[in-house]
């Protein structure tokens, strides 16, 4: 049944006993073309991509729990293509175009609000970055304007711009079409526009092995039996080595938690996504009125979902300089997810040594902006056997050569 | 937080240490590594769940390095131990 | 007294000392001893706010943290807390409040349109629409984020100051009823340091209100008893209006204290709130339990309210919350508060029990109250107040109606539906769920952390059951089970429920029965997507009360048992905690303390502008009156090159090496070969990591046989030697050598300019500073008037240098000397900015501005700083590598303007010339950036190094940068402007 407001009123009168499930919950056929490992907001956009680009409707996502519970349903859902290099640059300008258009492709609202990203610069320094990065972004075709005093007082009306702060706030950047999506929306429509094309959601269903004959993976073993796949699809986070292991190949990844938290939900006073990453705060308020509030990552290894206390303080430390009014609001909630991050800040999308056997992962603390342009590429790249365009720097074979694309080095601000 | 064992100083929160990811690395021989086994020791690590050793720095205490075997799901430590120890004399762990 | 439901004898509350507050512009009485909620209902206020989407009238539900309705403003001005349950708010004289999100008031509330559109709103419906035109989303998002939110953020910065305190015990009791106190006690005894901590005003929990005794004792009794023992004992600290918010890795639990909330006045040195930071062996977790509601057709009224919660307004406020009730209970607990509710003369209308009738209904009668066993309440009604309830007859599940409807008039109706754990923070530790099937809820299962629990926490929901559960929690020994479990008969929600009544089931969220058989009809039946589908649990409250009924009606539709089911996830904290306490006092000038040099202060009071550099703070420049800092930079430049200037240069980065194998370390750490370097001489490095790229930069002297003394970028100190610490300690463990940071203990003062020389001679020194005894690149020991010193004749002007070391106390003594000494050269300040310009005269880089770790030497056209045949140093092989030899990499050039007089910013990016046309119409490929931009005062025109794209194949050529939009055309050169030889050094 198509969402909108018409099929609302009509359902309505019927007190709403007429919607059917929003995706399938099919059991696992012996074989599929395409297997996905992995039902994140990522593995379902691939899944959708296969079905809708590329015609190739056998495909199954095995999740081994509930779809979009990890990551995706984690993080703090901010979206943007404000990145250096060119080739991310390309990737997530690729993804933010798909997400302007998503709400309709999906016919599920991902409530994708582009009230504009904004970068704060606190010392000279890091001016001098966000012009580079603001110059880049331009010629790569991506917006973005430079802000002043001035501009800043109009864009965050509660931002503290007094000087004498131990980091004064000289300027910054903003990036007008970032923002915020729903992250849990993003996951459930394309389960839903996937389920529509045939593919088969398959939740509460483990992997747990790989069959591999010859360096050709020909199947996967999982918790509801063995699985036999032409091709398979990787999309793990939080897990991409421990699956990745299963099929022998290694991969540049250590996992970390990432923390989270909200406070109470107040009325509109943050109308915009802002990142401090000089002191390690970010923020912006969701449409329930909460302030969803981020930083950076724990520094240890850890497949917990839980991080360290101290990270918490010291993000509210920074978020009460910059906003002396937030003191006496309250968190509500706080959280963490698992983080698969590489050297370089840059994901891995591509092929591996095993034939037939694709792997995306990598995207460290960012990757819930690149959902759509993830599973674009990615359905592209098993398709074809082949990278697409926007992800052929983005192989395994660059920490051979030393050909990073160095987000991490060449950046100031958080990724 | 976690609370971790100096070797030296004694059960401290983590806020005063710093990280050192996987212990027990080998650096290979410059002059005979290949650019794939340079990369390996630049970018692989064994990101193991379960148990691990792993290196930590009294960064805010006695400044030492030392390696702790840590549960990376539970979080729980059941070693410490100076460098220059080996694997063995300290148990299980990957 | 104008409290026409206070009750005229009786409970805790000091009647002697009256209280006048504000609620909603009207002034009140209440009673020392009285929270918000509970000198409203003593007023007979009820309706105290809207509901969050569809703002409909909500009372009080609760005396306690699990309040899902009754969130109010408290405060005013700077002082205003938005949302916080009235039931937690512990009343003072002159306390102002007010009810939030409803305009423009609680009694006409305009936002209750909403639900007369109800029937569009279901769960999830703003997934299904706002789609069409596809650009009108933030138009319809406008309105969707004005009416979501609660209360509103206060204006102004908040006045007032949080504390935070780290604390270790051995035992860490939460919570301070029974149970608590009997494990306090008992681990007390048994010699432990305990803290105790409780989140209300005092300790008791439920001894406060219910009418127990314990081994023949009066529950009060034994309380007094049990607090004086407590307080007899040294090591046992008991901590009240405490809550346990949070429990971490490792037995860390965070415990917020409310320190001044609930004083009118406060003293100006209390801080709000303290955070404390538990680190303890072992927790007790004692918090309690919290009553279940039954859902029914309008169950939100006011006047609807948790039995246990009426049961604590009557006996430990004195207040009546209603003249007329009925009890609707599936448990014997409810049998216990009509009594309670009884005895203080509240007319109890009914007790309706789904059940069969159990024994104590005896009791209850013999009150003159009418049992009705095998009935449910189906539905309130009224306006703003219940007047009264439906109820039926049900068959012996509790799931169909047998007979026929009746009303029953009443303004109070009190429900229970069981009791659960307070689980809370047993599950953030770690520890397992399961579930009670003769108590039919979540009780603590195997622990993951050194945690118990105890008491109605762990489902002994008995007194005495509490206390000896207690007491085996803090002594380690078994626990038993309790001896009395709760009698219930679980009933989530009441069959039947007329149409047009909304059942609810999360009260705050205003989620009902109905979006939750919508989600599950939707296929969002894992109990996370339910949640979040229907927003369940997502409220400030988080659940406290609508989980488990949300879980119970999710298992029904989906046909699965609650273990089957399972929870959510208990995220921290319990109860909300102020973003202020959690920052605490390391805020304004105490967020990040600055570095300071001995000079400091004679900077401040010399007029410099700052910049921070790493933790320091610099002088940026020195303005003299009326100076714009281009002029003051220009002066300070001008004086360098022609006369002499003085710089603070404390901040450098030094480290002394010492012991045998100090030259093997040096030679390991820096591209370059140390072997042939003498005592007394200098030489630069250049440090890479592992992958071939730069990472710091530096003079080394050699000061003895086996004794170096390293220089390193003065935001770059920490991390070197961090690093050589790491290489030392773990991988080159045989090397005899020791490194010692001495940053702090040198002054570092530099003189550089034509005549550094003069001014120097003019001190009273044993140095001789003449060119041929103290070359350029070499080190000097010796005496400045008396005072140890270090000389090293080294320069990043490129004019005659000496940088002067002095221990650190005569640092100010030397700095003014110097001014002294050098004032008939016209010896001049210069801070950051003018070294920076001049050291990009010479084409020197800075480790951050020429190099961001992408950078190998050869990048920088250091070949010759890079021997490949000493044998191995770090980085080596990483050079090596394929991309690291690529042709073509970005190389360091120095930029030329086409106009002298046009200065490019900093981090500008560089096209082609071919490319400079067609920059409107992206994309277009980059060739670089300007990694420095400076206007040159003695060259008399801008300057700019830039990394580009094979920039050395380039040279003399032409590119295009980009600014703003506009294109400044530059020609490539070398990255040395001025003195190419090096002249002016080594004169």
């Amino acid at each position: 049944m198509r969402y909108s407001l018409f099929s609302l009123l009509a359902n309505a009168a019927g007190g709403h006993r007429r919607w059917p499930r929003a995706w399938m919950s099919p059991a696992p056929k012996p074989s599929y073309d395409v297997v996905i490992v992995g039902g994140g907001g990522h593995g379902l956009a691939t899944a959708y991509w296969l079905a809708k680009n590329h015609g190739i409707r056998n495909v199954a996502v095995l999740e081994r729990g509930p779809i979009g519970l990890g990551n995706t349903g984690r993080n703090t859902t901010v979206v943007r293509s404000n990145y250096l290099c060119d080739d991310s640059a390309h990737l997530y300008e690729h993804a933010l175009k798909l997400w302007e258009g998503l709400s309709q492709e999906l016919n599920f609202n991902t409530m994708f609000s582009q009230r504009g990203v904004v970068n704060l610069a606190f010392t000279r320094h890091e001016l001098a970055g966000m012009e580079r990065r603001a110059g880049a972004m331009r010629l790569n075709g991506i917006d973005c304007e430079l802000l002043t005093l001035a501009d800043l007082r109009r864009w965050i009306p509660n931002l503290n711009l007094s000087r004498d702060l131990r980091y004064p706030v000289l300027g910054g950047i903003v990036q007008p079409r970032g923002g915020n999506a729903r992250h849990d929306a993003v996951a459930w429509g394309f389960a839903r526009g996937a389920s529509a094309l045939g593919v088969d959601v398959i939740e509460n269903c483990a992997v747990t092995g790989m069959r591999i004959e010859h360096g050709r993976i020909t199947g996967v073993e999982t918790s509801r039996g063995p699985i036999a796949a032409g091709r398979v699809g990787v999309v793990a986070a939080g897990h991409s080595s421990v699956v990745m292991d299963m099929a022998g190949v290694r991969l540049p990844i250590q996992s970390f938690p990432l923390q989270a938290l909200v406070s109470e939900p107040v009325k509109p006073i943050l109308h915009t996504v802002v990142m401090a990453g000089h002191v390690h705060v970010y923020l912006s308020q969701s449409d329930k009125g909460e302030l969803v509030i981020g930083a950076a990552r724990d520094s240890y290894l850890s497949y917990a979902q839980r991080g360290s206390f101290h990270l918490i303080e010291e993000q509210l430390r920074a978020l009460i300089e910059l906003f002396p009014v937030f003191s006496r609001l309250r968190m509500m909630r706080q959280w963490a997810g698992i983080v698969d991050c590489a050297p370089d800040a840059s994901p891995i999308v591509g092929l591996t040594p095993v034939h037939n056997l694709y792997v995306n992962c990598g995207w460290g603390t960012g990757g819930f902006k690149a959902t759509p342009g993830s599973g674009w590429v990615f359905a592209h790249t098993i398709a074809n056997d082949a990278p697409h365009p926007l992800n052929r720097n983005f192989t395994l074979e660059r920490f051979t050569t030393g050909a990073l694309i160095d987000e991490a080095a060449a950046a100031g601000v958080a990724h | 937080m976690l609370l971790i064992p100096c070797p030296w100083c004694g059960a401290r929160p983590d806020s005063e240490f710093s990280a050192g990811g996987e212990a027990h690395l080998e650096r290979p021989d410059p002059d005979h590594a290949s650019d794939g086994q340079w990369g390996e020791y630049l970018y692989f690590r064994r990101n193991v769940k379960g148990v691990q050793r792993e290196r930590w720095l009294h960064s805010h205490g006695c400044r030492r390095w030392f390696n702790v075997v840590r549960d990376t799901v539970t979080h729980e430590i059941t070693a410490a131990y100076p460098m220059g120890e080996s694997m063995k004399e300290t148990g299980p762990g990957a | 007294m104008t409290q026409p439901f206070r009750i005229d004898s009786g409970g805790l509350i000091n009647r002697g000392k009256p209280l006048t507050f504000t609620f909603n512009g009207k002034r009140y009485t209440g009673c020392e001893g009285d929270t918000l909620a509970s000198a409203l209902l003593a007023n007979g206020v009820h309706l105290t706010a809207r509901s969050f989407k569809y703002h409909r009238p909500r009372g009080i539900v609760s005396a306690g943290p699990e309040e899902p309705c009754a969130l109010v403003r408290v405060g005013t001005g700077a002082r205003v807390r938005p949302n916080v349950p009235a039931t937690m708010v512990e009343l003072h004289d002159g306390l102002i409040a007010a009810s939030i999100n409803c305009w423009p008031g609680v009694n006409f509330d305009v936002g209750a349109i909403n639900n007369a559109i109800s029937g569009v709103l279901p769960a999830g419906f703003y997934y299904k629409t706002f789609m069409w035109p596809a650009a009108a989303w933030m138009q319809y998002e406008r309105f969707i984020r004005k009416a979501a939110g609660l209360g509103v953020t206060p204006s102004f910065p908040d006045p007032d100051r949080y504390d935070k305190r780290n604390d270790h015990c051995d035992v860490l009791v939460i919570g301070g009823g029974p149970a608590g106190i009997a494990a306090a006690l008992a681990a007390g005894e048994a010699g432990a340091r305990v803290l105790l901590v409780e989140e209300r005003a005092q300790l008791g929990g439920q001894l406060l209100f219910r009418n127990a005794s314990i081994a023949g004792q009066p529950a009060r009794e034994w309380l007094a008893q049990a607090e004086s023992a407590l307080a007899r004992l040294a090591e046992v600290r008991v901590v009240c209006r405490a809550t346990a918010t949070g429990y971490y890795d490792h037995n860390l639990v965070t415990v917020l204290e409310r320190c001044t909330d609930h004083v009118a006045d406060p003293a100006a040195h209390l801080p709000r709130q303290r955070l404390w930071k538990v680190r303890a062996h072992r927790v007790i977790v004692a918090a309690g339990a919290i009553e279940r509601p039954i859902v029914f057709g309008n169950n939100d009224l006011p006047g609807v309210m948790l039995a246990g919660a009426a049961q604590r307004y009557a006996a430990q406020y004195a207040v009546r919350a209603g003249q007329r009730a009925v009890v609707f209970t599936n448990n014997d607990s409810g049998y216990e508060a009509a009594l309670a509710l009884a005895a203080t003369g509240v007319e109890v209308a009914a007790l309706i029990d789904p059940r069969e009738r159990p024994d104590c209904a005896e009791a209850v009668q013999a009150q003159g109250i009418a049992v009705m066993s095998r009935h449910a309440v189906i539905a309130a009604a009224g306006s703003k107040r219940v007047q009264r309830v439906t109820i039926a007859p049900v068959d012996a599940t509790g799931s169909k109606l047998t007979g026929p409807m009746q009303h029953i008039a009443c303004d109070l109706v009190c429900v229970s539906g069981g009791w659960d754990p307070a689980v809370h923070l047993y599950s953030q530790s770690g520890g397992k769920l399961v579930f009670d099937g003769e108590q039919h809820c979540f009780v603590p299962g195997a622990a993951m952390q050194p945690v118990r629990a105890a008491g109605a926490a762990n489902g002994a929901f008995f007194v005495e059951d509490a206390i000896e559960q207690g007491r085996a929690a803090a002594l380690n020994s078994d626990t038993a089970a309790p001896r009395r479990a709760l009698a219930l008969q679980p009933l989530w929600a009441a069959p039947g429920v007329p149409q047009g009544a909304k059942p609810f089931v999360d009260l705050q969220s205003d989620v009902t029965a109905a979006d939750l058989a919508l989600a599950a009809r939707e296929g969002y039946v894992a109990v996370e997507h339910t949640k979040r589908y229907t927003t369940t649990g997502m409220g400030v409250d988080q659940g406290k009360t609508g989980n488990i009924i949300a879980y119970g009606l999710l298992g029904g539709l989906t046909g699965r048992t609650i273990p089957e089911v399972g929870t959510t996830t208990f995220r921290p904290p319990y109860t909300p905690v102020t973003i202020g306490a959690l920052a605490g006092r390391e805020i304004g000038t105490s967020f990040e303390p600055w570095r300071r040099t001995p000079v400091s202060a004679w900077h401040t009071a010399a007029g410099a502008e700052f910049e921070p550099v790493g933790l320091w703070r610099r002088p940026m420049y020195y303005p003299k009156p009326g100076e714009a800092m281009d002029d003051a930079v220009a002066r300070e430049c001008l004086a360098v090159r022609n006369g002499v200037g003085m710089l603070d240069a404390s901040t450098l980065g030094k480290i002394e090496i010492r012991g045998p194998d100090a030259l093997t370390l040096l030679n390991r750490l820096y591209t370059n070969a140390w072997n042939s370097l003498a005592i007394g001489r200098c030489r630069y490095g250049l440090m890479l990591h592992e992958d071939g790229m730069v990472f710091d930069d530096g003079v080394t002297a050699r000061l003895g046989e086996t004794h170096y003394l390293m220089s390193t970028t003065s935001g770059g100190a920490d991390g070197v030697l961090g690093w050589i610490e790491d290489w030392l300690q773990c991988e080159w463990r045989d090397l005899k050598v020791h490194v010692t940071p001495v940053t702090a203990h040198w002054a570092t003062v530099c003189v550089t300019g034509p005549h550094a020389r003069d001014v120097l001679t003019g001190l009273a020194s044993d140095i001789d500073f003449s060119g041929t005894a103290f070359p350029h690149m070499s080190m000097r020991q010796g005496q400045i008037a008396g005072a140890p010193a270090r000389v090293a004749r080294v320069s990043f002007t490129g004019e005659l240098s000496y940088e002067i070391h002095v221990p650190a106390r005569y640092g100010l003594a030397l700095w003014e000397m110097l001014l002294e000494a050098g004032a008939a050269h016209g010896i001049t300040p210069l801070g950051t900015e003018a070294l920076h310009v001049l050291r990009a005269e010479k084409g020197f880089i800075v480790v951050g501005h020429e190099t961001d770790g992408t950078v190998t030497p050869i990048d920088l056209g250091m070949q010759r700083l890079v021997s490949m045949n000493k044998g191995d140093f770090l980085g080596k092989r990483g050079l090596a590598r394929a991309d690291n030899v690529r042709k073509a990499r970005k190389q360091l050039v120095g930029l030329l303007t086409r106009d002298a007089a046009v200065m490019v910013p900093e981090g500008s990016q560089i096209v082609a010339m071919e490319n400079a046309g067609r920059i409107a119409q992206p994309p277009v490929p980059m060739l670089g950036h300007v990694t420095s931009s400076y206007r040159s005062p003695v060259l008399g025109r801008s300057i700019a190094m830039a990394l580009v794209a094979d920039g050395s194949n380039r040279m003399g050529g032409e590119v295009a940068v980009v600014t703003d939009g506009r294109v400044v055309t530059a020609t490539l050169t070398d990255p040395c402007f001025y003195d190419r030889q090096g002249a002016r050094l080594n004169g």
